[in-house]
This record gives C-alpha cells, sequence and structure tokens, in this order.
C-alpha cells in the first residue's frame, strides 16, 4: 500500500487480473447463471465506478440489494416532514440526499429549504447546537443502517447531558440482518451469495450474520471498497457456490472483526429497541427497523410531534420498490433517463448518490 | 413554480445543467447560421481574424493558493483565446463590488490583475465599477472580456476531428478546484495544494506548430477534462457529428495531494475545475511531436495522451479504470453531498 492507501497501480491490475481469472475458471466450472447481491449502496456505486460488470463472466449477475438508507425510506416518511415543516411544528434538519426525494405527491424538502423551515447538516455532531440556537423544535431525519446510528445516538445524549430538550429525532434506522432473512424467505433459491456491506459489518461484526451457516442460507462475504477488495468477495462467493457451501467469509479482515464494535453495539442496544417499520418495497420487516425506548420518548418525534405512520405509496410509473427489492433493473423503467435523471429525479434510486438508477445512469449499465 | 424552472447552482456548475441552460435557453436567444457552434471565443465577425471572449469570475474565496480573483480573470479569458488560436492583445474589466468590501481587498486584486496581465503580455484597456447593496453579492465579481489576434489558421473546432485523434491533457488535473475546496473548507493541507492558474498561451503556441495535426484545443475550467472530454464526444448546438472518446483512467496525471484530498471530499479530480490545463485533439502520427512540444515547457512536463477517438458509442466516453474494468464518464452531475453512510 502506498501512503495515499491505495495498491501502486502496476500490482493493482496485475493481482486483479489474477483475481480475475480465477473469477472466470471458477464460473465456467459452475456453468449456470450465478447471482450475488450487493447488500450495500456503497458497493453498488463502487462496483460500477470500478467498471467490474464489465469484467465478469457473462454467467455471473450482480444484484442491488436494499442497502442504500435513503432508497428504503418510505415516501410517507418524506411527506410526514414536509407536513411538520409547512405547518411551522419543526425546522427539519437533513443530509442532502434526503431533501431531494418527492414525497408521495412529488414536493420534496428542498423546495422548503429557501423558507428557513428546513436545514441542511453535514454532520449529526451539529445537532445539539443547532436544536439550542432553535425557536422551534429541531426535527432531524434519523435514517441509515449500523454505521450512522452510532453517531446520531451519540449527537442525542450530547444534547441531553447539556440540558437541550428541543432536539427531536424521527427515526427510521434499519437493520440489515432482517432484511437480508426477510429477502432469503421472499427470493429463495433464486439469489445464490450475498456480498455483505464492509462498513455495517464494521459495526455488527462477522457474527450477526451467524444465520446464513444455517440450513437454508446462502454464502456471505463481508466484503470491502476497493477494486481488489469487491473481485475478491466475488471470487469467494462463487467458489463456496461451486463448492455447495454456505458460509460467512470475511474478505475484509482489516477492517471488520468478529465481534464488530462493541462500543458502538453497547450505545444502541441502550438506546434503542427493535420494530417493524415498513421498508420502501418490501413493506414490513420484523425487527428490520430500530426506534428510541421508552426513556428517550422526549427526543422521539414520532411521539412528540404525534405523526401518522409512514405510509409506502409509490408515484405513478416509478419501479424503484421493485429495483430495491433486486426485481428490476433501472432501464426497465419508463422513467429511468427520460423523466427521471439526477436533476431532476422521481424516485429514491435516482436521487440518493448510493442509489441503483443513480449509479446506472452515472456509470453506465450493462454491456459496455 | 416548480423547482425544475428555477435557476440552481448546478446550472452554474460546468456539468450537465450549464450545458442544458446554454443550449436551452441562452444559445436560441442569440442563435445565428454565422456562429454554428458553442465556442469559448469567435471571430468579431464570420472569418475575421481579431477574436473575442468573455467570461465572469465568481471565486470564493477571493484569494486562494496560487492565486486568486483577479489572477484568475486575467489568465481565464487569456486562456480561452489561446486555445481558440489567438494571441490576447487587450482586456476589459469590469467590477461588481458588495458594499462593505474592504478596499485593501481590492487593491490587492488589481494588483494582482496588473501583475498578470503585465505576464500575459496584454492590457486593461477599459472597465466598469458597480457596487450592490450588502448581502445581494459575494464581495467581488469580475468579469473580463479579452480581444485577441488570430495566430493559427485552422479552425480549432470539434468539426475538425477524425477517428484515431488521440487525446492529450497538458498537465496535472484538479489541482484549482481541489485548491479552492481545501481553502473554503479550511482543511489542513500541504504546500503542494495550490491552484494551477496559469498562461496557457506558451503551450498552445507550442501546438499551433502542428499545422493542420492540431484539430482541436480547450482549457479544462469548470467540470473539468470530464467535461471537455463530452463536449468532444458530442459538441451539440449546430453540430451534429459525435464521437466515442476511450480514455484510461491511470492516464491521467493527478498530484498525490490533489488524489488524496478529493478522495478524501468524495470527488474525482477529472470532473474537477483547473485553471491551467489544456486538452487538445491532435491525428496520431503528430502525437509525438504535440508531447514533445509540452514537455519543454514547465507547464506541459506531465502532458499525456489519455485516450483516442473512436466511431464506438458515439457521443460517450468510455473509461478503463485502473483494474481494466469500462464504465461511462459522464459530464460532471450535481454538487457536492456530504455522505450519509
Amino acid at each position: 500500500m502506498t501512503a495515499s492507501g491505495r495498491t501502486p497501480a502496476a500490482t493493482e491490475r496485475e493481482l486483479a487480473e489474477s483475481i480475475l481469472e480465477g473469477i472466470r475458471t471458477t464460473a465456467a466450472r459452475i456453468g449456470r447463471t450465478i447471482s450475488l447481491m450487493e447488500v450495500c449502496g456503497t458497493h453498488t456505486v463502487e462496483l460500477r465506478r470500478q467498471g467490474i460488470h464489465s469484467l465478469l463472466p457473462r454467467n455471473v449477475r450482480l444484484v442491488s440489494g436494499p442497502g442504500c438508507p435513503v432508497c428504503v425510506t418510505p415516501a410517507g416518511y418524506i411527506d410526514n416532514a414536509i407536513t411538520a415543516a409547512e405547518k411551522g411544528r419543526a425546522l427539519v434538519a437533513s443530509f442532502g440526499d434526503m431533501l431531494k426525494v418527492p414525497g408521495s405527491t412529488g414536493a420534496t424538502l428542498a423546495s422548503l429549504a429557501g423558507r428557513g423551515r428546513v436545514k441542511l447538516v453535514y454532520s449529526p455532531s451539529e445537532l445539539p447546537d443547532l436544536a439550542e440556537k432553535s425557536t422551534l423544535p429541531v426535527l432531524f431525519l434519523a435514517i441509515g443502517f449500523e454505521t450512522t446510528i452510532p453517531t446520531v445516538l451519540s449527537a442525542l445524549l450530547a444534547a441531553r447531558s447539556r440540558g437541550i430538550r428541543n432536539l427531536l429525532l424521527y427515526t427510521a434506522f434499519k437493520t440489515i440482518v432482517p432484511a437480508l432473512r426477510f429477502l432469503l424467505a421472499r427470493t429463495g433459491p433464486a439469489l445464490d451469495a450475498f456480498l455483505l456491506p464492509g462498513h455495517v459489518s464494521a459495526i455488527i461484526g462477522t457474527q450477526a450474520y451467524s444465520f446464513l451457516a444455517d440450513a437454508g442460507g446462502i454464502p456471505g462475504i463481508v466484503t470491502g471498497f476497493e477494486p481488489l477488495d469487491m473481485l475478491l468477495g466475488i471470487l469467494l462467493a462463487l467458489r463456496q457456490v461451486e463448492e455447495g457451501k454456505h458460509e460467512v467469509q470475511n474478505a475484509y479482515p482489516r477492517v471488520v472483526k468478529q465481534q464488530g464494535n462493541i462500543k458502538a453495539l453497547e450505545l444502541m442496544a441502550a438506546c434503542l429497541v427493535p420494530g417493524s417499520d415498513r421498508w420502501r418495497g418490501l413493506g414490513r420487516i420484523d425487527g428490520g427497523s430500530l426506534g428510541l425506548k421508552a426513556d428517550l420518548a422526549a427526543f422521539d418525534a414520532e411521539q412528540q410531534l404525534d405523526l401518522s405512520e409512514a405510509s409506502d405509496t409509490e408515484l405513478p410509473g416509478c419501479l424503484c420498490a421493485r429495483v430495491i427489492a433486486g426485481e428490476a433493473e433501472p432501464p426497465e423503467c419508463g422513467l429511468y433517463a427520460r423523466r427521471c435523471t439526477p436533476e431532476d429525479p422521481v424516485g429514491p434510486c435516482m436521487v440518493s448518490s448510493e442509489g441503483t438508477c443513480a449509479a446506472w445512469f452515472r456509470y453506465g449499465g450493462d454491456g459496455l | 413554480m416548480s423547482e425544475a424552472q428555477l435557476i440552481r447552482l448546478e446550472h452554474g456548475s460546468g456539468g450537465a445543467l450549464s450545458r442544458e441552460l446554454v443550449e436551452a435557453v441562452i444559445y436560441p436567444a442569440f442563435r445565428s447560421e454565422a456562429y454554428p457552434e458553442l465556442s469559448d471565443a469567435s471571430p468579431i465577425t464570420p472569418g475575421a481574424d481579431i477574436l473575442v471572449t468573455t467570461d465572469g469570475y465568481v471565486v470564493d474565496p477571493p484569494f486562494f493558493p496560487g492565486g486568486d480573483i483577479g489572477r484568475l480573470a486575467v489568465f481565464g479569458t487569456c486562456n480561452d483565446l489561446a486555445v481558440s488560436g489567438a494571441q490576447p492583445v487587450c482586456l476589459t474589466l469590469a467590477l461588481i463590488l458588495e458594499e462593505g468590501f474592504p478596499i485593501e481587498n481590492l487593491r490587492r486584486v488589481l494588483r494582482s490583475a496588473s501583475e498578470a496581465a503585465r505576464e500575459a503580455g496584454v492590457r486593461v484597456v477599459t472597465g466598469d465599477t458597480k457596487v450592490v447593496p450588502r448581502g445581494a453579492g459575494g464581495g467581488i465579481y469580475i468579469t473580463t472580456t479579452g480581444i485577441g489576434r488570430r495566430c493559427f489558421p485552422h479552425p480549432l473546432s470539434p468539426s475538425r476531428i477524425r477517428e484515431g485523434d488521440l487525446v492529450i491533457v497538458s498537465g496535472p488535473v484538479g489541482s484549482h478546484g481541489i485548491a479552492i475546496l481545501a481553502a473554503r473548507e479550511s482543511l489542513p493541507v500541504g504546500a503542494g495544494l495550490r491552484s494551477d492558474a496559469a498562461l496557457l498561451f506558451p503551450l498552445a503556441s507550442g501546438l499551433f506548430g502542428l499545422g493542420q495535426s492540431l484539430c482541436f484545443m480547450r482549457d479544462a475550467t469548470r467540470g473539468g477534462v470530464a467535461a471537455v472530454l463530452n463536449e468532444i464526444a458530442a459538441p451539440g448546438a449546430g453540430d451534429t457529428r459525435s464521437w466515442g472518446i476511450e480514455v484510461e483512467e491511470e492516464s491521467f496525471p493527478i498530484n498525490p495531494e490533489v488524489r488524496t484530498v478529493a478522495d478524501l471530499l468524495g470527488l474525482n479530480p477529472l470532473e474537477v475545475a483547473n485553471e491551467g490545463v489544456l486538452v487538445a485533439v491532435v491525428s496520431a502520427p503528430a502525437c509525438d511531436e504535440a508531447l514533445r512540444i509540452l514537455h519543454v515547457h514547465p507547464l506541459g512536463r506531465d502532458a499525456r495522451v489519455v485516450g483516442r477517438v473512436t466511431t464506438l458509442r458515439p457521443g460517450t466516453v468510455v473509461l478503463r479504470t485502473r483494474i481494466g474494468g469500462r464504465r461511462i464518464l459522464d459530464f460532471p452531475r450535481g454538487l457536492l453531498l456530504p455522505r450519509i453512510c
């Protein structure tokens, strides 16, 4: 590795070629079409950005999974946030991508930003100060997986210890393992292996995936984000498929440990309780969401502002729900690249920088 | 009114939306058969040897490592003339100042612009000054218009590009934009991270020696080399031809500091603005000579061939990644957004 953390180019290309050779020969021996689901939105983008699809044999298919937090948040959640901002009940604080996601009527939070009802934040650490200065309650759009959740909770606890009372979290936190179980039960034999998310796994540890080794499981490879990491993840998945195994393998040991990040896990356990909120496109998933515990109810936007449960309605013609579930590819959608572009998105998969449609649009689909 | 009908910051980013705005809203207002192409500089009358160009400068902050808005306003406009085959002769300079802007800062900017003009061998011959109320402007905006004399007889136009031509980038890419962002975000950065603001006339005039083999040049400012490559692939406006461009990711010269900070900010240096880099398309047999010419000049020391013109996938720039994968290199889209996961 060089100082910038990169493998020198010549070595990298040689290593890539030798892993690819392994991928080609293994895939050829398997013969049939193999479908690997990359669960994480960052993988969806990086696989396309590195042109990895163009290097794989024809019978190896990569399917994008539900790992983009913006994408799996239902439209009704946006509607509720817009209503709260419009009625002046709260100052809505959010990361950038969420501001551009249309709700079920097509309206976005971004259109309210000019009226001082919506505030873009770059880090949850800005929230305590923001809440302290604000006359209105600050409603933070608390979306994300285990990678994001601990930093949001830290900000909340910091606010509480400073005696700040008007910070409210509108939680749409998601947890990935129940979603994997759900997908496995729903798609069954259509999926051959999971490329498991490197960053989330750094928090939850490889132990969280032990169910994959049980009967009915499929191989799961914890995969990093450099080109060689991703190629290695694919090779290890194919090898398990060939050998008929279904084990959890860690192809990202420089970051991911078996037990995960214990401090972060303890923080989440202390503050959050599992729920079964809706995922866009997938519906209710038992234990697939995380909400605030009763002793933090004073900071829970749903309770304090009496928000209704977020409905999951799609805009007419938008295929995001099926794209998120890995059941459709972007060009199958009649809106893709016509009515729905990164500049003027219709569905969340085009809004989010980690969305499948955005990655296809930006880096090209298959067949390059 | 829907958001799609309002000007957004992305319209000024030099990417896909900027181009749409020019093609759909601005160009139609002035369309003329005598000027069928969207070029950075044009003859004052069709076929004339006097060229004119204009450019507005709104950089924030106005002083940054490696330059300031004054130097930029002179060099940027001179560069538009140089890559259009003209030697800059004189400039006009218009200031829009915000109430409250320190006069000492204005002096600094003007001293710098004056030095830059001396370096460029041009005179600032007329100008204008306006002041807007506090809050209605960003401190200081400058518009310069440049007049130049044609010194390269052939049109430097996408219409002269042919299959098999090679694409050359004159120096390390992304330095200007990353230096500005780092200054804006107050990132602690090393001495290596400076704007590349520089005069391109010495490099361009060297390449004029290639004669007909020099087909096209453009300075890769907003939108970076990615925007220029896409403009070559699909020139747009009155030009209906389009080409495929294939480039190698590894062949682009990039300073290590720029790469590190770009990685940190999640940016692609190919999409980031330059102020001292030109992209040239030359016919393949003249390529070695072109590189030899560029390498003699300090600014062109790292010049490299980055790709070639093909008839495959017209209108598209395909990038071969560092592991040999293929993907599209699109017009830059959107602005920097925070990462959420």
